[in-house]
């Protein structure tokens, strides 16, 4: 995902004069077709992500339309007021871009983990908060956002997230996709995530539960008209997100449903438990701990019909 | 587009401009009961200076692309921010009778561009400034434009730790189009600024972190503009001015007494204080 990113800030530098991205000294080498097209665009801001913020926002309130990147936690609850400040409150068409989101960063621990980002920032007025769950995703909802009259936060994962979204995909931000069909049961999800809940839909096919996937693409804007259709389709839900299950897609999914008149729906939010990880591997390994990986989704599946 | 000459005031216009600034302040903050009347007072020369002398701004143009930016980074001097950009013609003096009534544009900090003429961003938390005067330096040197960025901050203000790396990134990116000026009234919101942070050196501090650093005393409308002329003259390198002030200047009980950061004047101390801002 990261190096779709950066080919397509690429093409938008090229494209456009007044885009430019900031940088938290991270991504070395990963922009340098972007500094070779744009290099008085370009701004390596340090590990200082207070004033990278700001100095966005001040770009923005003069006419650029910046881009801000680093890792996910560092861009956003390290400098939430600087982004509450100078770029929503001012409406500042500044774009936020968390790297390594969720447990792409797995091993290097809680520091680096991202759990609560989606949770903290769907909160702050007149900002959109998107998590693409691949590349295609991610590319359109970019080209969307750094021209959009809202600041946008998008969490994006690291390398070698699989595509998920065929050529009919209406992408872009706010809008919602099918990406497998089924009958009995709905899984919503966020983020690359989402190629485990496929996986464990094909796994529970076979023995006649049918499951269908969809990528809501974000928490915020949701999708209203497209949950209103699923609204009359199913009345088993799950959300599934790489993010802590408190404040995150779930919660967004049921206060959605609080104010919607008429519908009876269950749902089950699956995602990070209330707690800091201390028992560390790689992304997998987190993953499989957490039974949010393809084993763990099936047998949640199979419970749902089974009790 | 044009950015517009500066005003250019002669010292005696300034002066007396500064004198009628004080007592229009004084005044709104005992009727409207809007404090930080201490640290209002002691940057009046300052916000002069830079509007009716230095400032490329036009009034009739306030969103003109080339004009130069100036960002109140101690956001709570709103209150002669307010009075210096109605004296300046961005709005009228009579809006000003709004301030602190409920429903009004005019409260205790800059709200964000659209709701005040002149105001360029949204300050009261500090340290936020100079960070985005920072990145409209930036912006106008990607836009080819003649651009100038001014940051007023507060000596309180220079403990945040956003002020230090907008300076660090400055140096890094030889902004030479942005002035740091600091109103150095040695006092923050409960005690004296050098022993709460030990800020002093202040300048050398600046110094170190690569800017090009003048002391001056922040009172002196000559010194203010002769350390502006020197800051734009600079190349290669940030400017800072770190202006020696006195809080509360201008009314003799009010002067050096932190109480009036947060008190406001009852009836009998706005006689009193208007008694002492006479034109001589």
């Amino acid at each position: 995902m990261r190096d779709a990113f950066a080919r397509e800030m690429t093409c938008l530098g090229a494209e456009h004069s007044d885009i430019a991205l900031l940088s938290g000294d991270i991504g070395n080498r990963m922009f340098d077709h972007f500094k070779q097209v744009a290099p008085e665009r370009f701004f390596n801001c340090g590990i200082a992500e207070a004033n990278m913020m700001s100095v966005a926002a001040g770009m923005a309130l003069s006419g650029l339309r910046p881009v801000v990147y680093t890792i996910t936690p560092f861009v956003t609850t390290r400098c939430l007021e600087q982004i509450r400040v100078g770029v929503a409150y001012h409406q500042a068409p500044v774009v936020i871009v968390g790297t390594g989101s969720g447990l792409s960063y797995s091993e290097l621990g809680p520091t680096h983990h991202s759990l609560e980002d989606m949770a903290i920032l769907r909160t702050l007025p007149g900002l959109n908060v998107v998590a693409p769950a691949d590349s295609a995703e991610l590319v359109a909802q970019l080209r969307q956002a750094i021209y959009a009259s809202h600041p946008t936060y998008m969490r994006i994962g690291k390398k070698g997230e699989p595509p998920l979204h065929t050529t009919s995909s209406r992408l872009g931000i706010g809008k919602a996709n099918m990406l497998k069909e089924g009958n009995d049961l709905l899984l919503l999800g966020v983020g690359p995530i989402i190629a485990e809940a496929v996986k464990a839909a094909e796994m529970v096919a076979g023995e006649g539960i049918s499951v269908a996937v969809a990528s809501l693409g974000g928490v915020k804007p949701l999708d209203t008209g497209f949950l209103e259709v699923m609204a009359q389709r199913f009345t088993r839900w799950m959300s599934l997100e790489e993010h802590g299950i408190t404040g995150g897609l779930g919660s967004a999914l049921l206060e959605w449903l609080a104010e919607h008149e008429g519908a009876s729906i269950r749902v089950k939010r699956l995602g990070v438990p209330d707690v800091f990880l201390h028992e560390l591997g790689n992304q997998s390994y987190t993953r499989r701990l957490l039974e949010i990986d393809a084993d763990g989704l099936a047998r949640s599946f199979r419970k749902e019909f089974t009790t | 587009m044009k950015a517009s000459a500066p005003i250019q005031m002669s010292t005696t216009e300034l002066k007396n401009t500064a004198m009628r600034m004080r007592q229009r302040l004084v005044t709104t903050s005992a009727n409207a009961k809007i404090p930080h009347l201490g640290s209002c007072l002691s940057c009046v020369e300052i916000l002069v200076a830079l509007y009716c002398h230095e400032l490329r701004i036009d009034p009739e143009e306030p969103e003109d692309r080339n004009r130069d930016r100036f960002l109140l980074s101690k956001g709570h001097s709103a209150p002669i921010l307010f009075q210096v950009l109605a004296e300046c013609g961005f709005f009228h003096l009579k809006d000003l009778e709004a301030f602190g009534k409920a429903g009004s544009v005019f409260h205790e900090h800059p709200p964000k561009p659209g709701y005040i003429p002149g105001i360029e961003a949204a300050t009261g938390s500090l340290g936020h400034g100079l960070p985005m005067a920072l990145g409209m330096a930036l912006a106008a040197r990607i836009q080819k434009r003649p651009t100038r960025c001014y940051a007023l901050l507060s000596d309180g203000e220079c403990n945040e730790g956003s002020i230090w790396e907008a300076a660090m990134l400055a140096a890094a990116q030889k902004v030479d189009t942005i002035t740091a000026i600091i109103d150095y009234n040695k006092w923050q919101a409960t005690g004296r600024s050098q022993e709460i942070m030990a800020l002093d050196p202040l300048a050398g501090k600046w110094e170190a972190f690569g800017w090009h650093a003048q002391e001056i005393d922040g009172h002196n409308f000559e010194a203010i503009k002769a350390a502006l002329d020197i800051a734009r003259a600079e190349e290669k390198r940030p400017s800072v001015i770190v202006a020696h002030t006195v809080k509360g200047k201008g009314v003799s009980f009010m002067e050096d007494d932190n109480n009036w950061h947060y008190r406001t004047p009852n009836t009998d101390e706005l006689e009193a204080a208007l008694r002492e801002l006479e034109f001589e």
